[in-house]
Order: structure tokens, then sequence, then C-alpha cells
């Protein structure tokens, strides 16, 4: 357990999670997590693949509901909160999904001024002027505003579920494995991009991955999650003195050590 | 022990999946009735159910009618009831054979194309986007779709009335020598309006358990393109069963006395 006095007790986190427990039948994905994510901060949680960490960032968004603990933002409960109390709360998040997750259905620029449109009543026109902006942020110019999510490729999807997840000026971005299924140069663009964003809106970003070139690059705070748990969190360039055997194991890729004994056990 | 246990399961099983989908359409139907409503999505999905069906609902009760037409006069004319074909006709469509099966006809193209559609937005997180834009995918996706559903099927099924009727009154006129006014009036003159009524009814509870089926398997389907397709199959199994099962319960509410 070295390092997890460093996974909490930040003054006034902007997000707290506490004993944080999630099941599937018999498989206990998370089991008493704790994790505080400060205010400003971008904290990256690696892990292997399967391990719960898609799972962790839709509880805490609020996709799917704990078994058990507390999940505080800005120290309120949103643990169990519906219908408008859950609105507000993720009327101040932006989330990149895994697949950038657009919507088919309609085009590039609507996807990015869905949230304008129908939570903040925007009229069309000025909500396409609105989603043209954040495209330009993302390096999208207006002429791919018309397009179809089906017509681009892969790392112009996540740019711009990239913009539709800062379109609302959220004060806390999540990400979803953003490198995953792009090249290693894309990657590093979507990293860039990123940084740039959480930086321009001083948001608090929380990004689960297992590129470690990723995290070390997005995050201040990098937190490894094992078993359910937070095995180790600390400076992102504390990393790889990290005294932890599983941490070594997983930044170096080695296919011996805790976590393939842990796996095997299982 | 373990046929038992098995039993068990399975009832288990059951029950929490028609526990789920009550709650499913319970929440559904309350987002139908409370505001704000997606206008232009109802319209869409509207357009979707009742005009692009109406080739094949139309092309289905004209032949039903035809074909209704021709088995009837030969089989009322071994006792000189040939008289009775016009009656026959309209009766059997408007009470029964335009809804039942332009139901199953919408139930094939809508309830599988509404499965697919959420099915592929599930597995490609589409839905959990929508959520985290805070936008209620019941308010968005399902209610539009069983609104469209229960008021647009009746629609098709009128016309399927008029068309059905049509076909048979083609083949008794031209086919069987019937005289057009006598057919006609021997048409009018039987049928009330509970007959029609009755069929409309039908029409827009099947419209809900089709748009309904659609949007529930979809919504809880898993495991990528396999898991869609197995929720499509669902979709048009059930919605058809469902469509038959109250059918029954339907005519019963309406004719038994």
């Amino acid at each position: 357990m070295t390092g997890t006095g460093t996974t909490t007790g930040a003054a006034d986190p902007a997000i707290r999670v506490r004993g944080l427990c999630k099941a599937f039948g018999d498989n206990r994905v998370l089991d008493g997590l704790d994790l505080d994510i400060s205010r400003g901060e971008s904290l990256a949680v690696i892990g292997g693949s399967g391990i719960g960490k898609s799972v962790l960032i839709k509880n805490i968004v609020g996709l799917m509901r704990p078994d058990s603990g507390s999940i505080e933002i800005d120290g309120k409960e949103t643990v169990g909160l519906a219908g408008a109390a859950r609105d507000k709360v993720l009327a101040r998040f932006g989330v990149l999904f895994q697949g950038a997750a657009l919507f088919d259905s309609m085009p590039i620029w609507e996807n990015v001024a869905f949230g304008l449109i129908h939570n903040r009543g925007m009229p069309k026109a000025e909500a396409r002027e609105a989603a043209i902006v954040k495209l330009a942020q993302v390096g999208l110019g207006p002429a791919q505003a018309d397009r179809y999510p089906e017509e681009l490729s892969a790392g112009m999807q996540k740019r711009v579920g990239l913009a539709r997840a800062i379109a609302a000026e959220p004060q806390v971005l999540f990400f979803d494995e953003p490198t995953t299924g792009l090249g290693p140069i894309m990657g590093e663009v979507i990293n860039d991009l990123i940084v740039e964003c959480v930086r321009g809106l001083g948001a608090t970003a929380l990004t689960i991955t297992h590129d470690m070139a990723s995290a070390r690059k997005i995050a201040d705070r990098i937190a490894m999650i094992h078993d359910g748990r937070i095995i180790w969190a600390g400076p992102a360039g504390d990393i790889d003195e990290s005294g932890n055997a599983a941490v070594d194991q997983f930044i170096h890729g080695r296919t011996e050590g805790p976590i393939r004994t842990a796996t095997r056990a299982a | 022990m373990n046929a038992v246990a098995s039993v068990g399961r399975a009832t288990l099983n059951f029950l929490a999946a028609a526990g789920r989908l009550t709650l499913f359409a319970g929440t559904g139907a309350m987002h139908c009735v409370r505001p704000p409503f997606h206008f232009r999505l109802i319209g869409r999905q509207m357009i979707e159910v009742g005009y692009y069906s109406l080739p094949v609902v139309g092309l289905t009760a004209l032949f039903t009618g035809m074909v209704l037409a021709l088995q009837s006069y030969s089989g009322f004319s071994r006792f000189n009831a040939e008289s009775a074909v016009a009656v026959i006709v309209v009766l059997s469509i408007t009470r029964e054979l335009a809804p039942v099966l332009a139901g199953l006809m919408v139930a094939g193209r809508i309830g599988a194309a509404m499965a697919a559609e959420i099915g592929t937005m599930r597995v490609t997180e589409q839905i959990d986007a929508l959520t985290a834009l805070s936008t209620d995918p019941f308010k968005y996706l399902v209610a539009p779709r069983l609104i469209a559903g229960t008021f647009t099927l009746p629609l098709c099924v009128l016309a399927a009335d008029v068309i059905g009727v049509f076909g048979g009154y083609l083949v008794a006129v031209n086919k069987l020598g019937f005289n057009t006014a006598a057919y006609l009036q021997s048409t009018y003159q039987y049928l009330e309006v509970l007959d029609v009524v009755s069929g409309l009814v039908k029409a827009a509870v099947f419209g809900f358990l089709i748009a309904l089926m659609g949007c529930y398997h979809g919504y809880y389907s898993r495991g990528g393109a396999q898991g869609v397709g197995a929720a499509t199959t669902n979709a048009v199994v059930s919605a058809s069963v469902l469509i038959l099962a109250f059918n029954y319960l339907i005519t019963e509410a309406f004719f038994s006395r």
C-alpha cells in the first residue's frame, strides 16, 4: 500500500470518492476505492484492461450507480441523485468517450452544439457559430461542420468528441481512453489538444488510460488502479520511482510481477 | 437439486425481465405526457412509422381483401349465401385483418429498425453521451417513438381499411360478377362505427407495443454487433406475439357480450 497516503487528503477536492464498490455478479470490479482530485488538477488513472477504469469513470459521471460508497463533487454527495438534480451536476461535466460516441444521425456541428441547443436553449444559428469556434479550437475547419461522423477518421472523430465535451465550458472534464485506437502521432495530437483545452478552461480533469505516454503528457498526478482499489498515487514525475512493484511492472510492460500473479490467483 | 435450481433461476430471470419491462414502459409513458416535447423528433418518427409504412401496409391490405372476397365467395356459394361476401370482407378487414396484419408488417419494419438504431447507440456509447449531455434518453429517444407508434399506426390502419375493402370490391365486381351498387350497399349497410373504432383502438395499442419492444430491446442490448442483432430479432418476435395476444384481449373486451 505504498503511497496510498497521497491518494486522499487534499484540502478541498473537486471530486472525492470514498469506499466505492461496484460488482457485476460475483466479479467485484471496484472494491472500496478511495480517490481525491483537487480543483484544477489533471489526474490520470492507469491500469490494465478490464480492471474497472471505465467503471470508475461511469460511476463518477453518474452513468452507473455504485453498489456502495460515496462520490462527492464540490463537497456535495452525488450518489443516488436523479432527474433535475443529476442534470445540474452533469451540466458541469464534459465527457470524451472512448469511441468518441458521436451521434451519427446529425452533422458534426450539431453534435458539438447539442448541449447548447438542448440544455441552454440556444437558437440553432447561434449554436452553429459557437460550434464552429469550438471546432476551430480542436483544429477542424468550418468545412467539416456539415459532414457526418461516419465520414471522418477516428482521429477526427476524437477531435469532434473533444469539441463537444468542451462546448458548454465544463468545470470537470473526463477522458475515457483518449488515445485508444489512434496511431502514435494522432495520439500525441489529441494529448496536446486535451492539455490545451483543460488549461484553457482551468478545468479539473480525470483521464483513464493504459497508455503511459498519454498519462505522462496529460496528467499532473497519476493514480494506479489494481484489484478494485488505488494502489499508488503521486505526481506524474514520480511514477518511475514509485517503489511499487505493480506500478513498475505496468509502466514497463513486464509480463512477470505482482499483476500477473494476481490474475493467475483469481 | 440442479433441476430445481434451474427452474428457480429461469423464474427469477423471467420476473426480473417482466419487472424491468414494466418499469421501462411506465417511464417511457410518463415521458410521453410530460413536457418538454421534442416535436421535430416526434414528426420524424411519425413519417418513419406512418408514411414509409404505407406501401407495404397498403399492398398487404389490398391482397388480403382480394383473397378474402375470393375465399368467402367459394365458401358461401356452397349454401347460396353469396350476398354475405361484402359483409364478411368489410367486417374482417376493419375488425381484425387490417390492424393485425398492418401491425405485424410494421413490427417487422419499424420494431426492427428501432431496436437496431437504439441498440447501436447503446453499444457505441451514444446513449451514455446523451445522458452525459444532460439529455434523458427516455425523453429524447423513447418517448418520440412511443408517441409516433401509438398515433400513427391507427392512421395506417384506416388507410388499410379502405384499401382492403377496395380489394374485395375489385375481385367481387370484376371477377365474381357482383353488381357494383348492390355490393357497395351491403358493405355500408352492415358496417357499424364500432367495427372501425375497435380496429383503430387495436392499432393504437399495437403501435405502442411495437415501439415499446423496439426501444426496450435496443436500450438493453449488450455486446456489440451480435447483441444488436439479437435485440432486433427479439424486438420483432416479442412485438408480433404481443400483437396477437393483445388482439384477443381487445377483441374480447369489445365484442364478448
